[in-house]
This record gives structure tokens, C-alpha cells and sequence, in this order.
């Protein structure tokens, strides 16, 4: 079995066009890690740029509403450039200026990660050049607009279903023809290693952060953690320094669209099934033949016919348990949060909500909730009036 | 010697790329009949797949054509049983791991063994992956075939040590394509290659014209011809027979 395994999962299933850049990503990423100045670095850009650590917020009404555990709201919506993405990129940036690379690439989906990319490369001078499925650049064009502000260069992608996996497709053959002052900053726990190990560790200051808060507000662990996953990269941050902690519940909520018995879904635990795809072995929504099927969810963000290989792991092994959450109920809980807490969160996010609400009524009042708030909603504000048949552009 | 490493005996072998299916079943048979007649030494079939994260636009846009045309992998096997009744042309498959792994590597490579088809290419199946795969696939007599880029540098040799059949040297970066010059110092790598096997080695990525095909030909045992035969498929549909014909014998001769 090679390298970056988790269980069967993982591994790196590229061209071998990529193997050298791979084996030298992983060994600058091993070197670094452990560096002095490259975690000082990377702390103060956190506290100081990124606003860190994001608080851990008592969500009262919601728990007294809901009538049951304490319900505490991970707000990594209130990072700069809105979402848990500048975590990961700031990493893979600062990682990228001591490899001597000059220039960033990567895909997204409905623009966060895009932006967060962007945000970074202008903040280090690098160039930056985003991939994104021309149908996404439709529905979010004010995120492409985010992007050229900060100086990035958006390419709408024409091939395939032209969304979120394309963009992916697309950047892999751009990094495949430019490797030497290029890297591809991968804005999820997905593709092959080191990137599902890299994203993680730098995602897991979201648990590190929240088990010490946590212990301070409460004086124990969380029966559960809940956080919505396409890819995985918010939750797997979430759930990394809990995973250890048997008592904890580590929940995922994936995204069932128009539900899981519907041909219009993303939930892929609940759907797919083992395959090899975008540089790993994990599970996937494909049909009999292993062609990638097409998928859909109200999120652009969870819109992604696949998971990381760690979850496909912990999912196996029980760790982790993944639940689908539809449309109609990932609006209502976007709805209730707004409503209940004057929070307007991520439609992303909304999915973890959304089964918070099931779970909750049902629980010990003397246990707690972590739930994590991957993103603000602002973004999908327009998106959701839609929903709701008020048509409100951009 | 296995059979793909016999092409490679007679000379400069050509190796001709369709996708299975574009623009229909009954077309891709004839298609590799003509290109045998053309003097096509191997023939390599592409299984579509939905996302071919190693083609550029030419192939993945008859990926598509082919899956839309309600191409599987089943109708990929059926089209080398069409073949095999008219002609025991050499060939190879290629696609993505996905499709061979959810077909399962047993029936996959059986399958592969009773229709005579004597390798398969993955491009997403580097090195460090093939493991799995290829123990199957030996198993039933099938060369998993080792691909080498302009990036691999001290992994040429890692490679071409444990290669089968023959060796696909990657002429270019980037993804599959017909390009207007080829820059890579093809004859530096096949060197290192040399130096430490013996099996035969074919350029591909990028070659279109007689010209090229010449000047690569020079530096290995053969060239890999995909897009610009595909491109042929796009342009004339149905109808490509002909033009397929006469490129793939003015390029056989460019080689020869």
C-alpha cells in the first residue's frame, strides 16, 4: 500500500506527471511543520490576519428553544474572508512562499475557497488563478467579481457538467502542465496525499481551539460535534483533536438535495459506494460502471460527488457517523438560526443546523453541542429569497 | 517476451488511440480495422470515462460523445469480440482506474485475457498505485504499462526497471494534445530508460504530424498517436474511415 492511507483509503492516484511535485510537497510540508519560524508565522497570521481564535458562542435561545443539550456554535464565520477556507490556505500559502513557488491555483465551487486563494496570494504577492465551473460563475458571480478584485484571474470551466468537480478536473491538468513555481492549493481534505493530511492539520485548529473552550465554558467534552461535509475539510478540522475522545460524538451532514431516494443528491456515504477518483480511493456518487455520477445540492459548497478518504475511514470504523440533510431542511434551519440566534449562516453550515435540530430536544440538559459554523451566508442570501420565490439578483 | 513486447520487434511500431464508441460502436470496429490496414502495429482503445483528468479537450470532449452514446465497459468488450472475429490485431486498453476497479480487477483482466487484449494504460495509476492492479492483471496475462513524464527525473529509473510490455514515455507536460513542438529531451530520458532495461519504448502526448512522428520514431521503438486521430472522428463522424486511413498510413510510413 503507498503512502497516505487511511485504512484502504487514501493513497495518490495521479499521472505520474505529478508524482515528483507530490513527493516534494510532502517532504517540504514534513520539514515545515516541525519549523520554528514557519509555526510562528503561521500563528500570527492566524491571530493577526485571520482573526483567531473564532469564538465559541452559547447559543441560549437556540438550546431553550430546542428544550434539551447545550448547543455552542463554532463560529469560524466570523474568519476573515467569511468561512473556515482561510485556514487551510493560509497554510498552503505560507508553505507555498517558503517552497519558492510564486504562483497559487485552485478550484472552487460557489467561491469561498476561490476567494480565500485569492485573498492569501494577494496578501504574499503571489499570482493567483482560480478554476470554477462555468455554471457555478453564473450563480455566483459576485464571488468572481470577489476574486479579480483581489487580483486573480477566474477561469470558467466549459468541460463536463461545468461545476464543482470539473473546476477540480481543471485545475489538476493546469498544475500538470506548470508544477515548477506553481502549487495547487486544494481547498478540501480530498485528492491524493499529502493534500488530505495537509488540509486536516491545518483545518484542525478548529477542535484544537473548541476542546480548550469548551473545557473552560463547560469543564468537560461535548457529547457531540456536528459540521456539515462535502468534501470534509470543516469537519474533519472540527473532529480531529476529538477523535481520541470516545464520549464524543463526531457527526457529519452531508447534502441529500432533493433527498436520498432522488436522483438529485450529493449525500455520498449515504449514496455512493468505494471508488478511485480525483488522486484517491474513498467513496463516490458513480454509476455501475464507475462513470463519476452527476450531483446536486442547494449548496455550492457540498455540491461534490465525493468525501475525503479520512471520513470514508472514520465512517467505516464507526467513529463518525454521516447523516443526510435535504434542501428543504438545510433553508429551514438557514431560516431558524437567522431568526432565533441573528445569525445568517452559510447554507453550508445550515445542513449541521438543520440536524441539530432533530438531535437535540432528545438530549440530556447537562450535555453540550459543538456545532460548527463553516461559513456566513451572505453569499446565499440571494440563492435562498429564490428559493422561497423572491426573485432578488445580485 | 509478452505479446505487446513483440509489436515493438518489427521495426518502428505505430500505436493508434480511439475512444470506444465515438461516434458509435459499429464505427470504432471499422475504424481499428482500417488503422490495421493502415499499418497500425497496436491498437489502443479508450474506455470513456466521465472525468479524464489526464486528456485534453480533443479526447474528453469524445469521452463524452462516446458516454452519451450510452458507451459502458461492457460495450467496450463487446467491441473488441467484433474485432476479434475479423483480425488478431494487437491491442490495448486505456481508461481510469475507476471503471477497471468497479468492473473488479478479476473480471476485468479475465475478460481482457480470452478477448486477446494484451495491456492496459491508466494514467491516473502511477507507480506507487499499480501494486494492486497489476498483481491481477499478470495473473491473466495483461501488462499494466508504466508511464514516464519529463518531471519523473531519478523515478525514469524506479520505473523502467519493473515496466512490461512497453514503456509510454510522456513527451510533454500538461495533458494529451495535439502540439506544435515538442521540447522535452525525449532522447535524455529514453536514455536513462536504456540504461537500465531493455523494453521497448513508445512516445506519446502531443504528436500529429508525419514529421514529428519521424524525428520521434528516431529516439524510440515507436509513437503513440491519440488526438489527432480522434480529432479526425470529431471532424468527420460516420464517415472518417477514409481519412483515417490515409493518415494512419502516412504516418506509419513517415516512421517506417
Amino acid at each position: 500500500m503507498s503512502r497516505g492511507r487511511y485504512g484502504e483509503y487514501g493513497g495518490q492516484y495521479v499521472p505520474e506527471t505529478l508524482m515528483n511535485e507530490l513527493i516534494h510537497l510532502e517532504n517540504s510540508y514534513a520539514f515545515y511543520k516541525k519549523d520554528k519560524d514557519f509555526c510562528e508565522e503561521l500563528d500570527a497570521l492566524f491571530k493577526e490576519y485571520a482573526g483567531r481564535p473564532s469564538l465559541l458562542y452559547y447559543a441560549e435561545k437556540m438550546t431553550k428553544d430546542l428544550g434539551g443539550a447545550k448547543i455552542y456554535l463554532k463560529r469560524e464565520d466570523l474568519n476573515h474572508t467569511g468561512s473556515h477556507k482561510i485556514n487551510n490556505v493560509l497554510g498552503q500559502a505560507l508553505l507555498a512562499k517558503k517552497m519558492g513557488k510564486s504562483r497559487l491555483i485552485a478550484e472552487t465551487g460557489a467561491g469561498q475557497h476561490g476567494v480565500a486563494t485569492a485573498t492569501a496570494a494577494a496578501l504574499f504577492g503571489m499570482e493567483c488563478e482560480i478554476f470554477m465551473g462555468e455554471e457555478d460563475t453564473k450563480r455566483q458571480a459576485l464571488n468572481v467579481y470577489r476574486m479579480e478584485l483581489l487580483g486573480a484571474k477566474v477561469h470558467p470551466v466549459k468541460s463536463g457538467t461545468k461545476t464543482l468537480k470539473d473546476a477540480v478536473n481543471e485545475t489538476m491538468r493546469e498544475w500538470a502542465s506548470r508544477v515548477d513555481d506553481t502549487l495547487y492549493v486544494l481547498g478540501s481534505v480530498m485528492g491524493p496525499h499529502p493534500f488530505p493530511m495537509i488540509v486536516r492539520d491545518f483545518q484542525s485548529v478548529i477542535s484544537k481551539e473548541a476542546k480548550a473552550q469548551i473545557l473552560e465554558k463547560e469543564g468537560r467534552l461535548p457529547a457531540a460535534v456536528v459540521a456539515c461535509v462535502g468534501g470534509g475539510s470543516n469537519a474533519m478540522g472540527a473532529f480531529y483533536h476529538f477523535i481520541p475522545e470516545s464520549t464524543v460524538k463526531l457527526i457529519g451532514c452531508e447534502a441529500a438535495g432533493k433527498g436520498v431516494d432522488s436522483a438529485l443528491t450529493a449525500a455520498t456515504i449515504a449514496t455512493g459506494s468505494v471508488g478511485v477518483f480525483h488522486g484517491m480511493k474513498s467513496y463516490f456518487c458513480q454509476d455501475e460502471f464507475g462513470q463519476i455520477a452527476p450531483v446536486y445540492s442547494i449548496s455550492a459548497g457540498l455540491d461534490y460527488p465525493g468525501i475525503g478518504p479520512e471520513h470514508a475511514y472514520l465512517h467505516d470504523t464507526g467513529r463518525a457517523q454521516y447523516v443526510p440533510v435535504t434542501d428543504d431542511e438545510a433553508v429551514a434551519a438557514f431560516e431558524y438560526l437567522a431568526k432565533t440566534e441573528g445569525i445568517i449562516c452559510a447554507i453550508e453550515s445550515a445542513h449541521a443546523i438543520a440536524h441539530v435540530q432533530k438531535i437535540a430536544g432528545s438530549m440530556d440538559k447537562q450535555e453540550c453541542i459543538i456545532v460548527n459554523i463553516s461559513g456566513r451566508g451572505d453569499k446565499d442570501v440571494a440563492a435562498i429569497a429564490r428559493y422561497r420565490g423572491r426573485d432578488i439578483h445580485e | 517476451m509478452s505479446r505487446l513486447q513483440e509489436v515493438f520487434g518489427k521495426g518502428k511500431a505505430f500505436v493508434a488511440f480511439l475512444t470506444a464508441g465515438d461516434p458509435t460502436a459499429e464505427c470504432t470496429v471499422n475504424y481499428i480495422l482500417k488503422m490495421e490496414k493502415a499499418g497500425a502495429d497496436l491498437i489502443e482503445i479508450g474506455i470513456p470515462f466521465s472525468d479524464p483528468t489526464a486528456e485534453g479537450a480533443v479526447i474528453q470532449e469524445a469521452s463524452l460523445r462516446a458516454l452519451r452514446g450510452g458507451m459502458t465497459t461492457e460495450g467496450v468488450f463487446h467491441i473488441v469480440e467484433e474485432v476479434r472475429k475479423r483480425s488478431g490485431v494487437p491491442i490495448a486498453l486505456m481508461t481510469y482506474l475507476n471503471p477497471v476497479f468497479h468492473y473488479g480487477y478479476e473480471a476485468f483482466f479475465a475478460r481482457c485475457r480470452s478477448l486477446g487484449v494484451d495491456g492496459i494504460i491508466v494514467p491516473d495509476l502511477p507507480f506507487e498505485e499499480k501494486g494492486e492492479a497489476e498483481e491481477v492483471a499478470g495473473r491473466f496475462g495483461v501488462d499494466v504499462i508504466s508511464l514516464i513524464a519529463p518531471t519523473s527525473m531519478e523515478r525514469i529509473r524506479l520505473i523502467a526497471k519493473e515496466a512490461k510490455g512497453f514503456i509510454y514515455v510522456v513527451s510533454s507536460m500538461g495533458v494529451t494534445g495535439v502540439r506544435s513542438q515538442i521540447t522535452t529531451d525525449i532522447a535524455g530520458m529514453v536514455e536513462e530508460i536504456r540504461a537500465v532495461t531493455d523494453t521497448p519504448c513508445a512516445i506519446g502526448f502531443g504528436i500529429s504530424t508525419p514529421k514529428q512522428a519521424g524525428e520521434m520514431a528516431h529516439y524510440a521503438d515507436g509513437v503513440i498517436v491519440g488526438s489527432a486521430i480522434v480529432r479526425l472522428i470529431e471532424q468527420y463522424g460516420e464517415a472518417a474511415g477514409e481519412e483515417i486511413y490515409r493518415y494512419v498510413s502516412d504516418m506509419k510510413a513517415a516512421i517506417a
